[in-house]
């Protein structure tokens, strides 16, 4: 009993972080049907921001305060990295979908060799604060705390995104355009510059995401965010490419298949289960993936 | 997405030019390119095929002579990558399905040939055909899963495999891939020709008959009813569906053509390289596949060919660049950015892809046109 919660628990702790890397690149792809390649390495660039920040400020600062500034740098780091590229690299190429393919995937090359060149590519150990690396016992299970701290941020994420969407005007024109950008446009709304936001918004989580799956990891890494970004991917596909919470369902799903099959299989079961999660939704729901409305 | 991937397939080879200048009959202007068409592509192969008997040094371009160890095994690789660029243009540029996961079947050919001579004791004639006809039937049934979505779904599909299998064999199941160190090619298995630093000319010579294989292949596939049913998928899927064409079939067929040459692609390359390296299990080796493709000219012979060479070649030689002397005054941080490879070839492919849409090989047969038209 103690073991399945224990599971349960890491499961969706790392479901948590799945949503944090999915959100912003299925609120990305839903809104302008752009593929981001480059949202690993906007993970990375958060980390990475992170873990300066960390080491740079006063270390007479408890590692919890620092946390915290690293936290916001990172989240302001990764929508500055989503803005500047959605208007220099994304925007000249609107309605060039492959193109704006390719382009992410040249940035996530450069990107990710450019950090291996300054940094090295050997992990670099971060800090975490004492408390997140205990344990809390409830029901007899000894539960590490920051799969919690996952679960609270990650939720957070979703009601604020959801709020965002279904409260603002702002999220009134996204929700517009993913069910009918033409439409929004003839209205004479301008969409362009939703798109940057969404951008940066998408940025902004994957800064999150990347700091947070550095306290995960206990190392900041050039291929950190890339290897996140794959079970992204995943997660958003198997969530109904632009669904928010369909993301969500997914990322918790995926999660938890993930390390319930690593401990009662074996381990690295749990990673190819998910492919083949993947492939059963693809053959038995096809028309799931098709795009979904917001 | 057919229809955007065009865009970047503006111009294959094979088309005939736009030329407005021209008013001549379609069949003399069809004659008169003809001939050259086919000398062209012979006279490369006859250089190619000459450089293991050139002694000739080319200071700072190759290391040593042309003919030396060193030289002959860099050019080997770059060849063997230049084929297996070629197999995955068939998918890109010629039919348009933007695939993640071709770096799976080049996997495939490369650890079954490996495995199945050192850990199944096979001859070497059964280890290929194993791994090639292992990886046919693995690309009909990763294709037929994956065909069941398209555009970018497609995309994400195919990766999701190929990190299933790079995460087998990064996983060592039962110590047979070797996890991270890769698996050694078991030289005794192998004939002694191919073997040894000496033999590099015919390990040369091997990759060397690969990429002439992929491309009379390739050759023929575009030439046939099903190359031209591959086109229009690729020009206009919705159309090609509409006239009545299985577009499901053409597609399958193209990831099968494209894996199995990719497939033999990986078998030379671990004959040539001696084993299997897990950086081909990687989602980044499908991407540099994409990027050299794109590099080179999408939907062209040429193109994929000469980006697949260069970009192995940069990839190897461009380390050299980061100690170059013009390089000194630059900040610290500039030159260990620089000192990267993979960066300058990231960036070369951002500004290909924003200015050169038909790639290197495009850009050239247009400057080449414009001289011609002044």
């Amino acid at each position: 009993m103690s073991d399945l919660l224990l599971l349960l628990v890491t499961g969706l702790g790392l479901g948590a972080l799945y949503f944090l890397a999915a959100s912003g690149l299925s609120l990305i792809y839903g809104l302008m049907g752009v593929l981001n390649f480059a949202h690993g390495v906007f993970m990375t660039a958060g980390a990475y921001a992170g873990w300066l920040t960390m080491s740079d400020l006063p270390q007479s600062l408890p590692i919890g305060a620092r946390l915290a500034v690293a936290v916001v740098v990172a989240v302001l780091v990764g929508a500055v990295i989503g803005l500047v590229v959605e208007v220099v690299l994304i925007r000249p190429l609107y309605h060039h979908h492959i193109q704006q393919v390719l382009v992410t995937v040249g940035l996530s090359l450069a990107g990710v060799a450019a950090a291996q060149g300054i940094w090295g590519a050997d992990p670099r150990p971060v800090e975490t604060p004492a408390w997140m690396s205990g344990t809390t016992v409830i029901l007899g299970a000894r539960l590490p705390n920051d799969r919690f701290v996952y679960i609270a941020v990650a939720l957070m994420l979703l009601a604020g995104l959801l709020a965002l969407l279904r409260y603002t005007r702002l999220g009134l024109v996204i929700r517009a355009g993913v069910e009918n950008r033409t439409m929004v446009e003839a209205l004479g709304i301008d969409v362009q510059r939703t798109f940057t936001i969404v951008f940066a918004i998408g940025g902004a989580a994957a800064g999150l995401a990347g700091v947070l799956y550095s306290q995960y990891a206990g190392a900041v890494s050039p291929g950190q965010g890339g290897s996140l970004l794959i079970y992204a991917f995943i997660v958003v596909v198997i969530g109904g490419m632009g669904s928010l919470t369909g993301t969500a369902v997914a990322a918790v799903v995926v999660g938890l298949v993930q390390q319930l099959a690593n401990y009662y299989a074996a381990s690295g079961v749990g990673d190819l289960s998910v492919v083949l999660l993947l492939a059963l939704v693809l053959l038995l729901r096809p028309s799931s993936l098709k795009g979904a409305s917001a | 997405m057919t229809s955007q991937a065009s865009h970047l397939t503006e111009a294959p080879e094979d088309a005939e030019p736009a030329t407005r200048h021209t008013a001549e009959p379609e069949v003399a202007r069809g004659r008169r390119r003809r001939p050259w068409k086919v000398v062209l592509p012979l006279v490369v192969l006859g250089v190619l095929a000459y450089l293991p008997y050139v002694a000739a040094e080319l200071p700072g371009i190759l290391p040593g002579r042309v003919n030396g160890p060193g030289s002959m095994q860099l050019l080997a690789t770059c060849l063997v990558v230049a084929g297996i660029a070629l197999s995955y243009d068939v998918l890109f540029g010629r039919t348009g399905l933007l695939s993640f996961g071709h770096a799976l079947f080049v996997a495939s050919g490369s650890y079954l040939l490996t495995i199945s001579l050192s850990t199944w004791s096979l001859p070497l004639p059964a280890a290929v055909a194993l791994a090639l006809i292992a990886s046919t039937v693995l690309s009909l049934v990763v294709g037929a899963v994956a065909l069941r979505v398209g555009g970018i779904a497609f995309a994400m599909v195919t990766l999701a495999f190929a990190q299933a299998a790079s995460i087998i064999v990064m996983r060592n199941p039962g110590g047979v891939t070797g996890g991270e160190e890769g698996k050694v090619l078991d030289r005794d298995a192998v004939p002694a020709l191919l073997v040894g630093v000496a033999n590099a000319p015919y390990r040369y010579w091997l990759a060397l008959g690969f990429v002439v294989l992929a491309w009379v292949v390739v050759t023929l596939l575009i030439g046939s009813r099903a190359g031209r049913a591959m086109a229009a998928v690729r020009e206009n899927e919705s159309r090609a569906a509409v006239l009545g064409l299985g577009t499901y079939r053409v597609k399958l067929l193209a990831i099968v053509v494209a894996s199995v040459l990719g497939a033999l692609g990986g078998i030379v390359h671990a004959l040539v390289l001696g084993g299997s390296n897990p950086h081909l299990t990687t989602s980044e080796f499908t991407l540099s596949l994409l990027v050299m493709v794109v590099l080179g000219g999408a939907g062209s012979r040429w193109g994929a060919l000469l980006g697949g060479f260069l970009y192995a070649y940069a990839d190897a030689r461009l380390v050299e660049v980061s100690g170059a002397a013009w390089l000194e005054p630059l900040p610290e941080v500039v030159r260990q950015v620089l000192s990267q490879p993979l960066f300058i070839l990231g960036v070369l492919f951002i500004v290909v892809v924003y200015f050169a849409p038909s790639g290197l090989t495009g850009l050239g047969g247009r400057l080449i046109r414009k001289a011609g038209s002044s």
